[in-house]
């Protein structure tokens, strides 16, 4: 997410300051602090030189990670980053989800949140510099232990050796002493990425083992004492209300102990989520559906489709574009749409609250721990500090958890009893009151010269501001919001002239939200399919075509490269098979895709094999970054292929996976993905390949029919 | 008298008691409770519930549209006691008129799809019986939508000629050179359970054709099959216990589960019989003349099934994805045997007309263990995808060329006329 | 009353006749590991062992169990089959946020007992009724080759 105009200075004191966050962040954080000082003072708690790293005087060694860990496998990375310069093995580690609070902010998002494939990109200074300063304490400890220079004494695998003597001391033994010294206020050294040896090298995950064997906690499987299980119907319509419920049924279920009531919903509260369930489908529910009942998914396309007249703001502009494709040879028009998308995680929905007058715990997935725990404080009235925040494994982020509603819902509900609620959504409810990635209009005009050149490019952008709800700080102050000129605005391409213009329009009857990809995933579709456009008008192979715009970038040349050479590029295809290429850059990596896909004479579409060129800056855990890449192509392959949210009637039609198909194994293609070797500092991953499906595959259709392919989903009953 | 059915009928009935105001109410409290739990009975034999429900409306109050092709769309009225929407003012005779000749209270004539020309051959203390029981519901206002009829339809008195072309007969009786079992299972089948009403063809003038009857016919898209005793076409070849099995679960090993229409009826009316009375109708629908028809049954066993190898269509792959996850492809149900396709007659038939309308929009079967759901894949699998699903399970399960096209799953969708 | 034979050991539990296998695991017996994903026996989260074949326990009444045994995830312990699985499943780094992963380690399982040599056509006809968002079917695929490989 571009979104680097949140309040830079308010935070610029954190900018590359994780390892010494004790300094300058914990005062702000006040339970921490008041936490750190007493250990300090009666000198037998753990030694906690900063937010990350915790080392206990029984040799412990415990690392709070900043990031949820959703499957991106970032407690493996950030733990690699931490472990690489505190010099231990993975082996000997456990890891913690961090609590919420100040110090874990994530800059870019300007709170503590994981998304917009971040992490890495923010803590690869970050979480090293936590270890190296832990391990330099450790070091000074030892060396005054033993009364000699610091310089003699090594750090290995969780001890600390003086070299001449071969004397050892575990980092255990040095706890209590190394929390007494103040930690360093200048810059520590950090190793020679030639001397790494976590990162760049493929670790298994972490929480491999515990995810294999069923011991996994996701905030689903909270358990405590005394809990009892909700599920909940909310207003089918978004802003309608309750009037009415009647409630004499669902009391006669068996099992049954509650029937709670909100402003928009109800929660059936039972012994287990089958009475929860059953006592819900039993409730007669009288709402009032309010203005947005007559919203249609007709509507929502109507007026994205009018905004492409008519006034709009200027995001970026470059050169005189217009003038540009005025004097152009050719002239290229289109317009894509891309529809409403649900994340669809394969957790539902769910939120564990247990509210007494003291105090107030919440067991969560959440990608925004400190959003998640301001609201149950406002819901509950209590402080924040007595607002306790436990992150969990989740079951599938993908933008979902960076919403906090249901937190916010599930707490009014268990205000309202004394034991523990956990509120379980239905899948039913997951998808129809999900926050979708908008739907969007694109209108792209091109100008080529003789030779075939682009000369200019003028595009307008139709949609919501998800960034005006979300963050509206960083909502830039012409009213654009930035996030959507991620893989338009910035591309691997020189283009000569460029004007941009955004128009505004807000979604009726839905809440949009941040999707895997973000900006990213709806711009490259729009920018690669229309290069294809551009190519096949100029007549040029679309791989040529890329490769002579890329210009000054050779990181992008190379990965287009990499990529056309492993999928044999060029080579002939049997009939109603075709290849498509995209390349991006987006969340600071180069990526190139190729695509092959089958078509047959019934609309069949087969997606055979994809071929990936990656140039990611320096890798962390390489095999990881494959991972993603492959988990993410399949996710955009799911949408770009069947998904669309629609509307009747105010309401959501798609309720589970019989009527949001998503792909599977059978239907998946062949993956490979070719990492490029890179001493630039890492770029992020874990959307990359979901920015890059959309576009390669309707490039690849385009090329076995010979027909263009503007619209998302590219197959379904819609398309 | 079980103490949730005292409950459940307690307060009409002391209300009555009172009324009377005699010492003898404890009598009349029983005779009246015992005749509302038989009309309870006897309604779910007749299963009144089905067509006077509207989906997802209160049980008993109307609503539900019935297209009729040619003709027009007819509601069901609303049964409950309700005095001015309902049947609170009917009379035992008005109401027994109403049912067992078609005619309403002030001589308004019912059209057929009330079936009243089988429910003629119930008698009257049976249907006074279900008049007790109905009158015992709580009373819903819900006025039915207006009928909308095409000439000359919409003159009632059309009927009246219809009625008396095909004058409703009076109650059977008894056919002493049969057992009482196979009169019990006549009147089930023939008067309460209006059986003939789906599966017997219809003449030009709606009229239950006589050569055929019970040889499947069309109703409202979806095909009731042919439960004449044909051994290729109808039901010859089922034990006893399948058939058995089939009316009083929905489902018979070998022999699939009941969809559509035929799922409400078990779910409604025929699961809450007696085992004797199912044993009865299996004792009279064996005796029913063979008519033969056009659809045969295939049948390949589960052995065969786990034995053939992949053909690598896109139905297959479809199936693989959308479907094995409770019907596995050798023909066992995964968690259910509800979910079985051995046999099942749906996957028999080479057009697929009640598969793919199953396939569309869904299905509930109420079992004793809950609701089998089959939830409804047309909103999101395009008209080919389904075609390639259906003729792929055809092809499997019974082993013929399935010959469903996507204008098939159009018309099953309802946005194409055949 | 029902009794239930899960992984090994007889539980009674009473509850109501409808209600599936899989909220009996989770919220009457505590046991976790099999997950709720979709209900309708789309996505294979809830997969679990019943007579050593794996059934979608959302979708199984609990009283149509019988004296079959139920084996989940927490309940393979002693199993060989199951310790290639989970031994392949983490050299080839599986997993992704995990949820639907002992569903598909489970299908997986009762695919490799019943067929040690499964052909591709073969695991994607077992193993495509479930879903993974995360997106990690060639990883599990590989891993099943894998398992067929080793033994
Ligand atoms: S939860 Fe059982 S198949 Fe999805
Ligand atoms: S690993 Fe996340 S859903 Fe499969």
């Amino acid at each position: 997410m571009a979104m680097t105009t949140i309040a830079v200075s308010r935070r610029r004191a954190l900018a590359g300051a994780g390892g010494l966050l004790m300094a300058v962040v914990l005062p702000r954080a006040r339970s921490r602090a008041a936490t750190v000082t007493r250990i300090v003072e009666d000198q037998t708690g753990p030694f906690a030189p900063n937010a990350f790293v915790r080392i206990a005087p029984d040799g412990s060694i415990t690392l709070i990670l900043p990031n949820v860990e959703m499957g991106q496998g970032i407690y493996t990375g950030e733990a690699m980053l931490i472990a690489e310069e505190l010099d231990v093995g993975l082996e000997q580690i456990q890891i913690e989800a961090a609590p919420a609070d100040e110090a874990y902010v994530t800059k870019a998002l300007g709170t503590e949140a994981t998304g917009g494939s971040t992490s890495t990109i923010a803590t690869w200074k970050s979480l090293r510099e936590a270890g190296a300063v832990a391990r330099t304490l450790l070091i000074r400890a030892a060396a005054d232990r033993w009364v000699v220079e610091p310089a003699s004494c090594q750090s290995e695998a969780g001890v600390v050796r003086h070299v001449p003597t071969g004397r050892t001391l575990t980092y255990g033994e040095l706890a209590v002493e190394a929390a007494a010294l103040p930690v360093p206020s200048g810059p520590v050294a950090l190793r020679a990425p030639s001397t790494f040896r976590l990162i760049g090298h493929a670790q298994h995950r972490l929480d491999g083992p515990a995810k294999v064997n069923g011991t996994a906690t996701f905030g689903i499987d909270i358990q405590q004492p005394g809990m009892k299980i909700g599920t909940v119907a909310a207003c089918p319509v978004m802003g309608g209300v309750l009037l009415h419920v009647d409630d004499r049924a669902a009391r006669q279920v068996p099992g049954v102990r509650e029937v709670l009531t909100i402003g928009n919903a109800v929660c059936v509260v039972g012994d287990h989520y089958w009475a929860a369930r059953k006592g819900l489908e039993a409730l007669a529910i009288t709402w009032d559906e309010g203005v947005n009942a007559t919203v249609s998914t007709g509507t929502v396309y109507r007026q994205l489709h009018e905004a492409l007249q008519g006034p709009a703001i200027v995001a970026n502009t470059k050169g005189d574009a217009r003038m540009a494709i005025r004097g152009a040879a050719t002239r290229v028009e289109a317009v894509y749409q891309q529809p409403l998308l649900a994340h669809a995680p394969m957790e539902p929905i769910n939120c564990t609250v247990h509210v007494t007058p003291e105090r107030c715990d919440v067991w969560v997935g959440t990608q925004v721990p400190m959003r998640a725990r301001d609201s149950a404080a406002e819901v509950t009235g209590l402080p924040k500090e007595k607002v306790f925040l436990h992150n969990q494994y989740i079951g599938g982020g993908f933008g979902r958890r960076l919403e906090h509603e249901y937190v916010t819902q599930a707490v009014q509900f268990a205000r309202q009893v004394s034991y523990p609620l956990k509120v379980i959504w239905s899948r039913e409810e997951d998808l129809t009151m999900d926050r979708y990635r908008p739907a969007y209009v694109d209108h792209l005009v091109g100008g080529l010269d003789a030779h075939g050149k682009l000369v200019g490019l003028s595009h307008r952008i139709v949609g919501p501001a998800v960034v005006a709800r979300w963050a509206p700080e960083a909502l830039l102050p012409n009213g654009v919001d930035d996030d959507l000129l991620v893989g338009t605005v910035e591309t691997p391409y020189a283009i000569p002239a460029m004007f941009l213009d955004y128009a505004r329009r807000e979604t009726p009857g839905v809440v949009t939200a941040w999707w895997r990809g973000v900006g990213g995933t709806r711009g490259v579709f729009v920018i690669e399919s229309f290069i294809d456009e551009l190519a096949a008008s100029a007549k040029v192979d679309p791989v040529a075509f890329r490769r002579r715009m890329t210009g000054d970038r050779p990181r992008a040349r190379a990965v287009l490269d990499l990529a056309a050479e492993k999928a044999e590029w060029g080579t002939t295809l049997p009939e109603g098979v075709g290849r498509g290429v995209a390349l991006q850059y987006v969340f600071g990596s180069y990526l190139a895709t190729v695509m092959e896909v089958e078509m047959s004479t019934m609309g069949t579409v087969r997606v055979r094999r994809a071929v990936v060129a990656v140039d990611c800056g320096r890798v962390v855990n390489p095999d990881q970054v494959v991972s993603q890449i492959e988990g993410g192509l399949i996710f955009g392959l799911s949408a770009a292929l069947f998904n669309e949210v629609t509307l009747e009637n105010g309401r959501v039609r798609e309720k589970n996976f019989n009527t949001y198909r998503v792909l599977r194994m059978n239907e998946s293609p062949a993956i490979e993905v070719h990492l490029i070797d890179s001493t630039e500092d890492p770029g992020g991953i874990g959307e990359t390949g979901t920015a890059a499906a959309a576009a390669a595959l309707a490039n690849a259709m385009a090329a076995a029919t010979g027909r263009r392919y503007r619209r998302l989903p590219l197959t379904g009953p819609q398309a | 008298m079980s103490r949730a059915f005292v409950m459940r009928f307690g307060r009409r009935v002391a209300g009555a008691a009172v009324l009377a105001g005699i010492v003898l109410a404890g009598t009349a409290q029983a005779q009246d409770a015992d005749l509302v739990r038989r009309g309870a009975y006897l309604e779910q034999a007749a299963d009144c519930e089905v067509c006077h429900t509207k989906p997802g409306g209160v049980p008993f109050a109307g609503g539900r549209a019935f297209d009729l092709p040619g003709i027009g769309t007819l509601y069901a009225p609303n049964i409950t006691p309700d005095a001015e929407t309902g049947i609170g003012r009917y009379t035992d005779a008005q109401f027994d008129s109403a049912v067992r000749r078609g005619v309403g209270p002030g001589w308004r004539h019912l059209y057929p799809v009330m079936p009243y020309a089988s429910y003629a051959k119930m008698t009257a203390e049976d249907v006074r019986a279900i008049r007790a029981y109905l009158m015992s519901l709580r009373p819903v206002h819900a006025p039915a939508p207006a009928n909308q009829v095409r000439f000359p339809y919409n003159i009632r008195l059309a009927m009246i000629g219809w009625n008396l072309l095909y004058r409703p007969s009076g109650p059977l009786p008894d056919d002493p050179a049969r057992t009482a079992a196979w009169n019990r299972g006549r009147y089930l089948v023939e008067a309460a359970g209006h059986c003939g009403e789906c599966h017997t063809p219809r003449t030009m003038l709606q009229a239950l054709s006589m050569t055929k009857s019970y040889a499947g016919a069309m109703i409202d898209g979806w095909l009731a099959y042919n439960i004449s005793s044909d051994v290729d076409s109808g039901i010859g070849a089922w034990s006893d216990t399948q058939l058995a099995a089939y009316l009083s679960t929905g489902h018979a090993d070998g022999r699939g589960t009941a969809v559509g229409p035929m799922a409400d009826v078990v779910s409604h009316s025929l699961r809450f019989l007696t085992p004797e009375d199912v044993a009865a109708m299996v004792t009279y629908l064996r005796s029913l003349p063979a008519r033969r028809s056009d659809e045969t049954i295939g049948v390949v066993s589960p052995e065969t099934l786990a034995q053939l190898a992949p053909i690598h269509s896109n139905g297959e792959r479809l199936f693989a994805g959308a479907c094995t996850g409770c019907h596995l492809t050798d023909g066992h149900g995964r968690q259910v045997d509800f979910a079985a396709l051995w046999g099942a007659r749906s996957l028999g038939e080479i057009d697929g007309r009640n598969l793919v309308r199953t396939m569309v929009e869904g299905g509930t079967l109420q079992t004793a263990h809950g609701a089998m759901v089959m939830p409804a894949f047309g909103p999101e699998y395009r008209n080919q995808d389904l075609a390639d699903i259906a003729n792929y399970a055809i092809s499997h399960f019974g082993n013929r060329e399935g010959h469903v096209t996507a204008r098939d799953v159009a018309v099953a969708r309802g946005g194409v006329s055949p | 009353m029902l009794t239930l034979q899960v992984n090994g050991t007889a539980h009674q539990v009473d509850v109501p006749d409808d209600m599936p296998l899989l909220w009996v695991l989770r919220d009457v017996l505590g046991l976790p590991g099999t997950k709720f994903g979709c209900g309708i026996g789309q996505c294979g989260a809830c997969t679990v062992h019943v007579d050593g074949k794996a059934v979608r326990a959302c979708s199984l009444p609990a009283s149509l169990v019988g004296q079959r045994p139920v084996t989940t995830i927490e309940g393979l312990a002693e199993d060989e089959v199951a310790a290639e699985v989970t031994k392949a499943w983490l050299e080839i780094d599986v997993v992704q946020c995990g949820y639907c992963q002992p569903g598909q380690i489970m299908a997986a399982i009762a695919l490799l007992k019943s067929n040690l040599h499964p052909s591709d056509d073969e695991i994607d006809q077992a193993m495509s009724g479930n879903i993974c968002r995360c997106g990690t079917y060639r990883r599990i695929r590989a891993a099943i080759r894998n398992v067929a490989g080793a033994v």
